[in-house]
């Protein structure tokens, strides 16, 4: 059986003929609401997001920095399992073709049993996975599963990843590859990395996939810089921040969406 | 029962069967494969093991007593008591000797910032005290509720020089206090190492730390053999983590004449949220990079838990210990705060020690047993730490 191509690689795919760079959005699932992020979803796709990254809201998300820590008790407190969250995204899917990456603690699918959980999760529309606390090493079954699915596999790869540990996993990765572009948990920071562009390199030498790089990246200007030396750029905290300020407003994906924008408009 | 590869465990990598494994963020990974294999390496150097056994001795005041508790022996009527007197090392508590072993690593690895987490606080004061004395700079994690009822501890470890950091997140005790350490060292891990304080984690910490604690059942192991010329019927230990009972346990594995009961917090009873015995009400689960026995909901959130003692307050269980019930080589049962309670003040009135409420669910065990055996039977009770930290929270609940 021919089985379509993946949201995340056409979309890379067309960024490649347009000759242009990717916006990788973040948000957590269910902050305020689902149905806000919902609303949310279609929204930053209207306003250049080309891959929309879910957070699934976990109970201990130790990878996280304090902002996201936050949008993660808020989607628990609204009441966001990881079924109403698949329904949220069938719901996105019938307005929106943004592919969409749920970033997933594994603890929530092992829990549910891999094989059913991305089973689900491609059936509700959900093009990627990047369970944040698995390793390579611990993943056959996942990567296999996650194959079967028609799934990216997303991988990271960190700053103290060496250079023959980036092969093995840039070998077995599909989609795109997140690089961290720093040691440390999620969240905004005031100035970039130095070295990206060789960390870059050393990927580059190993892998074709489009590269995208994340973590403490929050304005305009660091967008630009980063995007200079990969192929897609990651804003996570700086967007939760403004659903956290703004999450009680009646035109909150209109804010968001306006906060996007210039990000957007940067690549 | 397959004790010959009991031994042999954990594998290549880091599992006791279906149990341990490394399920971390990628930052992790690479230095948790560096502190692996410094420390396969220290562990077979003559040198390394030499350092360590003289601080052991000279500072931390190894070996500890195995002690026969005769007139506890003698008011339950049945078993002789003997209790492994971890409460007399240094700082209180049998966590010194992991904190030992693995600040010299820090050392042998170059480097200089310590970060721990703690829950009573017990390892918190162990990680601040050889902090102090190898010159390390210290910030140690502890759950804003646990500085509340452990506040002794909390003073300790700012005399000793180290950074007590309250962690105000969740229930504030000793998983969030795991969560904010694992946050700071995956954000400083080039210049620091984390003296993860219980059988849990990433490999290679489950391994690293029973071995460092094997210490115990090894002298319990001698001492016994010593006194009574014949091996223990039963040994007790209370299970939080688990680096107490594992570290008593281990060297017995073999021995199958000894049986073992490992005790978990039972709180409040077997109710949801209202206690801390992962093998009564948990399932199979991964956390803080590991795989094992977890107290979560349906989809998978890690549940509440509750006990009077801070140290075994925690949602999750050591991989080996899992691996140990599953082979049946280890029994797994709970004491209730109301029978810690109970056995904390008998053993203080009938032997003149004052255990740790962790430690309390030992006795409290050995209460309930050593009636039931002979006379000529043995039972070694792992008596873990001193209750000093936590007279003040027992004497407002029993109003004294």
């Amino acid at each position: 059986m021919l089985r379509p191509v993946n949201r995340i690689d056409q979309r890379f795919q067309n960024l490649r003929e347009q000759n242009r760079k990717g916006f990788v959005a973040y948000i957590g699932a269910g902050d305020p609401d689902l149905a806000s992020t919902e609303a949310l979803a279609v929204r930053l796709a209207d306003s250049g997001v080309d891959i929309l990254e879910l957070g699934v809201p976990f109970s201990d998300p130790l990878a996280d920095g304090l902002v996201n820590q936050l949008a993660a008790q808020r989607g628990l407190a609204s009441g966001t399992t990881p079924e109403r969250l698949l329904e949220t995204v069938a719901a996105i899917r019938k307005q929106s073709n943004v592919p969409i990456v749920l970033y997933i603690y594994f603890n929530i699918m092992h829990r549910r049993g891999l094989k059913e959980f991305i089973d689900a999760a491609a059936a509700a529309g959900v093009d990627g996975l990047l369970a944040l606390d698995l390793p390579p090493e611990e993943a056959d079954e996942y990567e296999q599963l996650m194959k079967e699915a028609g799934l990216c596999s997303i991988w990271l790869i960190a700053p103290t990843t060496p250079e023959e540990r980036i092969a093995a996993i840039a070998a077995r990765g599909s989609g795109f590859i997140y690089y961290i572009s720093r040691e440390g948990v999620t969240g905004m920071r005031q100035d970039i990395v130095s070295s990206l562009d060789e960390r870059i390199a050393a990927i580059r030498r190993h892998t074709d996939l489009p590269i995208a790089v994340g973590f403490g990246i929050s304005n305009a200007e660091q967008v630009r810089q980063v995007a200079a030396d990969c192929d897609a750029v990651v804003v996570g905290s700086a967007i939760v921040n403004q659903i956290a300020e703004h999450g009680n407003a009646p035109d909150l994906p209109e804010r968001v969406g306006g906060f996007v924008q210039e990000l957007t408009e940067a690549l | 029962m397959s004790s010959v590869a009991s031994e042999q465990l954990p594998d290549a990598a880091g599992r006791f069967g279906p149990y341990g494994g490394r399920y971390v963020p990628e930052t992790l990974v690479h230095p948790l494969r560096e502190l692996e294999e410094e420390y396969f390496r220290a562990q077979q150097d003559p040198g390394f093991q030499r350092e360590l056994d003289y601080y052991l001795r000279e500072f931390v005041g190894r070996p500890t007593p195995l002690y026969h508790a005769q007139r506890l022996t003698e008011d339950l009527g049945g078993a002789k008591i003997y209790l492994k007197r971890e409460d007399l090392l240094h700082t209180g508590a049998h966590k010194i000797n992991n904190a030992m072993g693995q600040i010299l690593l820090a050392k042998r690895m170059g480097k200089t910032r310590i970060i721990a987490e703690t829950g009573a606080g017990q390892h918190g004061v162990a990680t601040a005290t050889v902090a102090a004395m190898f010159g390390f700079e210290c910030v140690v994690y502890m759950g804003a509720h646990d500085c509340d009822r452990q506040r002794l501890n909390v003073f300790r470890m700012r005399m000793l020089g180290a950074e007590v950091v309250p962690v105000e997140a969740g229930q504030k005790t000793l998983k969030e206090a795991v969560n904010e350490a694992m946050r700071d060292w995956v954000t400083n891990v080039r210049s620091t190492h984390y003296i993860l304080g219980t059988a849990y984690g990433a490999h290679p910490y489950p391994v690293m730390v029973r071995n460092f604690h094997r210490v115990i059942g090894d002298e319990a192991r001698r001492q016994v053999l010593e006194q009574e010329e014949r091996l223990p019927d039963l040994l007790t230990a209370c299970v939080g983590g688990g680096s107490n009972a594992i570290g008593l346990f281990y060297p017995f594995i073999e021995d199958e004449s000894v049986s073992m009961v490992g005790v978990e917090a039972g709180g409040e009873g077997i109710i949801p949220e209202k206690h801390a015995a992962r093998f009564q009400g948990g399932s199979l689960g991964v956390l803080q990079g590991t795989r094992s026995y977890l107290l979560q909901d349906e989809v998978g959130q890690i549940q509440m838990t509750h006990s009077v003692s801070a140290g075994l307050d925690y949602a999750a269980v050591g991989p080996e210990h899992a691996w140990l019930r599953d082979q049946g080589r280890v029994e797994y049962t709970y004491a209730t705060d109301d029978q810690a309670l109970e056995a904390f003040f008998r053993l203080s009135k009938l032997e003149g020690i004052i255990p740790a409420l962790e430690s309390s669910h030992a006795v409290a065990e050995v209460i309930a047993r050593a009636p039931q055996m002979s006379k000529d039977q043995i039972i070694i009770c792992n008596l873990s730490g001193r209750g000093d930290k936590d007279v003040q929270q027992v004497a407002e609940k029993v109003k004294m």
